[in-house]
């Protein structure tokens, strides 16, 4: 088998990585295969996971100002610096 | 190439992404306004730069970016750089045992533990360094490469900085639930730390 053998030390250095979806084909695949099998690693990976969908949620949720939308719109329309281009 | 129309058309549908994004970078509503309004425009002039059919989405970041540490980085007090030193890794998971245990339903758990206002001040609150590579990549959700390009440094500088932006946040949010009680003091997991080598 062309695959890494990955333990609980490879996986929880790699964390950060795997949730990045940057950790090569080879070592996913031992990753995995470790994680079928050990609990801990699987609810720190959960953990983490959850963490971050947490974070994005949370810092996406802002309500763009209306009167800004306006004004961007605006600047498509008009020749906003004068230099007699629109924009 | 797409017509101007479509373009400000498919650019407007990514306003309030870039907005929150401004929010974060500048930390005031002010400066977020002002920063999308000129991000727009450079977009705008800029318009015969983008490649059409290429991520228009990743193309207008690259704007805000270049804008924000161009024009109101300067602005902004320096801050001094967290001491990461006694910060593990793994540290807001070692803290919440609770949570971590219910890990099916950490999401819901996480997500009522932390108000969207602590959340906010966790990430605005890390050093500029830090914050950028994790607005970029954990909330924006672009790659190593993607953000190395925005930020003009190589792909281990963004790697490193998102490990040590990470921690800092992560201590941030433990400090909140140490506050309101919510917290052990002292990590609790029988897991090891990796170790290197």
């Amino acid at each position: 088998m062309n695959r890494l053998m990955a333990d609980c030390n490879d996986t929880l250095r790699e964390l950060e990585a795997i949730l990045d979806r940057a950790v090569d084909d080879e070592l996913t695949a031992g990753i995995h295969e470790h994680l079928e099998g050990c609990t801990d690693c699987m609810q720190a990976l959960d953990f983490h996971a959850e963490l971050r969908a947490v974070v994005r949620t949370k810092c996406l949720n802002d309500e763009i100002p209306a009167d800004l939308v306006a004004r961007l719109e605006q600047c498509f329309q008009e020749d906003f610096d004068g230099d007699g281009q629109i924009g | 190439m797409a017509d101007r129309a479509t373009f400000t058309q498919e650019a407007m549908q990514h306003a309030g992404q870039l907005y929150s994004a401004a929010l974060r970078m500048t930390r005031n509503k002010s400066d977020a306004e002002d920063l999308v309004q000129e991000t727009y425009l450079r977009a705008y002039r800029g318009f015969h730069g983008y490649e059409d059919g290429t991520n228009l989405r990743a193309w207008l970041f690259r704007i805000l970016t270049n804008t924000y540490i161009n024009t109101y980085r300067s602005k902004q007090r320096r801050v001094q750089e967290t001491n990461l030193n006694d910060v593990e890794d793994l540290y807001l998971y070692r803290r919440l045992p609770d949570i971590a245990q219910a890990s099916r339903s950490a999401e819901d758990t996480l997500f009522d533990l932390f108000t969207d206002d602590e959340v906010k001040a966790a990430l605005e609150d890390l050093p500029e360094t830090f914050r950028m590579p994790v607005l970029l990549a954990d909330v924006e959700e672009f790659s190593y490469k993607e953000i190395a390009e925005m930020l003009d440094i190589p792909i281990g500088t963004v790697m490193s900085r998102l490990h040590r932006g990470r921690k800092a946040m992560q201590k941030a949010l433990a400090d909140f639930a140490l506050e309101r009680g919510l917290l052990t003091r002292t990590p609790t997991s029988d897991m090891d730390e990796p170790t290197d080598g």
